[in-house]
């Protein structure tokens, strides 16, 4: 497990460098074999970062697949998976080597280079945001001043992939289900900025491990706790707009399997579609560890004397707990029509997102916060 | 092969401009209950016009029914509303029974009152989860499934299968029923209230179900005449009709129930219709379970039925989707000169362009779902 960061030469000496050296007792054992050679350093620290950020998300995106198949099936009076491994504990396995083993199907009317290229922006996407995600004091691969503009960059940029994918399928239901998706992401977008700016607002801090450290303390000291009302709106705001942005049910319009047979990757089959099924995991684990980096105070135990379980375990449980929601909705609700959509936006959601923002700003200007 | 060949160029609407388009929705379709096609045109999400295109699984029922004795036209009927085959049943036993005058013993009245509810029951069921998935709510079906499951395997224990039955015969039933049949079904019903409760706070309440079905696929009373609807999508739209009750057959008059009817004619009427359907067939089976006599299940008939010449008979029933009538016209052999059959779901197929022009692709689907329809009793 990490230790707390022993200041070393090779840390930004000042708070304005806008991506932090991720400082750990791996990073700084690098840093010594290196020596003088900052830049070898970094490189070598960079590389093994990306590796376990990418480890992470294979390995995430498995087990959320599992808790997906375990959720629903639970949830729908049936077992699930039950035969490979332990309560089908090696089912996303399987499922993998099946895609892996399955013909690339290229469609003759397909625009080829678009078609090719949109499976690999959402992983893409997903692990650049996993990559600003503190998962404890040390653990972190960047820390950008502006991590929290950063994701929701990141977020929008997802959408372009069901854009592209859908336009190059050349499918009548794949571009239904793109046009969806183009006008469910630009809308949900603003309430969801909405929603980070009022977390920043609250916290005064824009970079993530300083919205993390803001919250210091016992559980009462969590955003969604702290601010009075606010924080609770905020976090319910952000659960809805975060529903929609992943394009899970009960907003899965990309998809809508009942009208669109596929959606948007009706014309994908083999890896090209686990690609699309895998990073749709991942941008929800990336979205539960958002929420309980803001909202629930993100590695930090829930009262200080909890503190001898490691932080990773911390984010990951609540990050958990959030999954588990999404997965519940999903099993619950039925979908709502597309314009029933917008209107829930455009109506309703971005008001009070907007209003909740104004009154986290009345707040933090009383000093209340 | 050219890009123009594969999306038609229609000239814009008037509204705007944007493009009509062409969808074919279907046969391989997951919404489309089976192998219906749907042509639809489409603009943007809004549909603007419904064509559904039947054949695909076109068998010739009624050719064959020609060239087959009614005891052999009895498991045709099996085929047609797969989920309404005792019903289907029910009707072919009777216009053999009138043809060849052959009486029913009040037992086995009472078992085809039963086994007809239990079915109707198992349907409504199914389309409740079929419904219910097709608006989004994926876990609504498996739970219609494990209700619908209980129903089935006391017919499988009743008659030795799940889906087509073949339990009905000119005269009576094909076999008795078997020991804790009484019991089983009691306990199917006591179970199905309960379920139904649930159901209630599941998904009838749940907001965004009723955002979805209110209001839309409205049907008006005359529009539910003109098009021939029967059953609960037109007791929905008004019209207070059904054969149980109207144009009563077998012993179905001995029996008080409801029929429910609404007045909206939109998805959420119908659902709510069929709904209470479900309360009012335990209600008749309750009853008919009580009055059960003993006695005989099979009349004495003639081992070959035939119908004397140019003799006409029509005898229709209520299944779990409308009127199911047969009519058939006899040239004195063992095999009938002429057979129709009249199915409701094609009737509520056709009316499908008026229900669904206007509203979106989404809409359409549900407004699909809630006409109930089975593909085979369509497509003959």
């Amino acid at each position: 497990m990490s230790e707390p960061a022993v200041p070393s030469a090779l840390e930004p000496a000042s708070a304005t460098e806008t991506v932090a050296a991720p400082t750990s007792a791996i990073a700084d054992w690098i840093r010594d074999l290196c020596g003088d050679q900052e830049w070898l350093a970094w490189v070598v620290i960079t590389l093994i970062g990306l590796g376990a950020l990418a480890a992470l998300a294979s390995v995430s995106a498995m087990v959320l697949v599992w808790m997906e198949r375990k959720v629903s099936a639970h949830m729908q009076l049936r077992l699930g998976p039950m035969r490979t491994g332990w309560h089908g504990a090696l089912q996303p396995m399987a499922d993998g080597l099946k895609l892996l083993f399955k013909e690339g199907l290229l469609p003759r009317t397909t625009d080829l280079f678009s078609y090719l290229l949109a499976p690999f922006i959402p992983m893409a996407t997903a692990l650049l945001a996993l990559a600003v995600i503190p998962f404890s004091e040390t653990w972190q691969l960047a820390d950008p001043e502006l991590g929290i503009i950063y994701v929701a960059a990141l977020s929008g940029m997802s959408v372009f992939a069901i854009l592209i994918g859908s336009w190059g399928s050349n499918n009548k239901y794949s571009l239904l289900g793109g046009m969806r998706a183009a006008a469910q992401a630009l809308s949900y977008e603003i309430s969801l900025l909405l929603v980070l700016m009022t977390a920043v607002l609250m916290s005064g801090e824009t970079a993530m491990q300083a919205i993390v450290q803001s919250q210091e303390g016992y559980f009462w000291n969590w955003w969604l706790i702290r601010a009075p009302g606010v924080g609770f709106i905020a976090f319910i705001a952000f659960i809805i707009s975060a529903t929609a942005e992943l394009n899970r049910a009960p907003f899965d319009f990309a998809e809508s399997e009942s009208e669109l047979t596929g959606g948007f990757h009706t014309e994908y089959a083999g890896m090209a579609f686990a690609m699309f099924f895998l990073a749709e995991y991942v941008h929800l684990l990336v979205a539960a560890c958002l929420g309980a980096v803001l909202f629930l105070g993100g590695y930090l135990p829930p009262v200080p004397a909890l503190a001898f379980i490691p932080g990773p375990v911390w984010l990951l449980v609540k990050a958990f707990g959030l999954v588990f929601l999404f997965m519940w909705f999903r099993w619950t609700f039925p979908r709502l029509r597309i314009d029933q959509l917008l209107n829930l936006e455009w109506k309703f959601l971005m008001p009070v997102a907007l209003l909740n923002l104004l009154a986290a700003g009345a707040l933090r200007g009383w000093g209340w916060l | 092969m050219e890009r123009e060949q594969h999306i038609e160029v229609r000239p814009p609407s008037a509204g705007g401009n944007t493009e009509e388009y062409w969808l074919n929705m279907g046969p391989q379709h997951p919404a489309t209950h089976g192998v219906l096609h749907l042509i639809v045109r489409l603009d943007g999400e809004t549909v603007r016009e419904v064509k559904p295109e039947l054949g695909y699984i076109h068998r010739s029922v009624e050719k064959m029914a020609e060239n087959l004795t009614l005891l052999q036209n009895i498991h045709l009927t099996d085929r047609l509303d797969y989920l309404s085959c005792h019903m289907n049943n029910h009707a072919v036993c009777m216009v053999a029974e009138q043809a060849c005058d052959i009486g029913v013993p009040e037992r086995a009245e009472y078992i085809r009152v039963i086994v007809s509810e239990l079915q109707r029951i198992q349907s409504h069921l199914l389309w409740w989860g079929a419904f219910a998935m097709d608006i989004g709510a994926l876990s609504a079906f498996l739970y219609g499934f494990a209700e619908r499951e209980k129903i089935t395997d006391i017919f499988e224990r009743l008659c030795g299968a799940r889906l087509t039955m073949n339990y009905f015969r000119p005269g009576g039933v094909a076999q008795d029923l078997y020991d804790g049949f009484e019991q089983d079904a009691r306990q199917a019903c006591s179970d199905i209230l309960y379920a139904l409760d649930e159901y209630q706070r599941l998904v009838t309440g749940n907001l965004i179900f009723q955002e979805r079905t209110r209001g839309v696929g409205i049907l008006s009373r005359d529009k539910a005449i003109g098009y021939g609807c029967s059953g609960g999508t037109a007791r929905a739209s008004g019209l207070d009709y059904d054969v149980r009750r109207d144009d009563p057959y077998g012993i179905y008059d001995r029996f008080s129930f409801d029929v429910p009817v609404a007045t909206a004619g939109d998805c959420y009427a119908r659902y709510e219709v069929r709904m209470e359907e479900m309360r009012q067939s335990v209600q008749i089976i309750e009853q008919a379970l009580k009055d059960l006599p003993v006695g005989p299940i099979q009349a004495k008939a003639k081992p070959v039925l035939k119908i004397p010449k140019g003799l006409q008979v029509f005898r229709q029933v209520e299944t779990a989707r409308g009127s199911f009538a047969m009519t058939a016209i006899g040239d004195g052999t063992a095999t009938p000169l002429r057979v129709s059959y009249r199915s409701p779901g094609f009737m509520h197929v056709a009316a499908l362009h008026e229900m669904s022009a206007g509203f979106k692709i989404a809409d359409l689907i549900t407004i699909l779902g809630s006409l109930d329809p089975v593909i085979p009793d369509i497509d003959r």
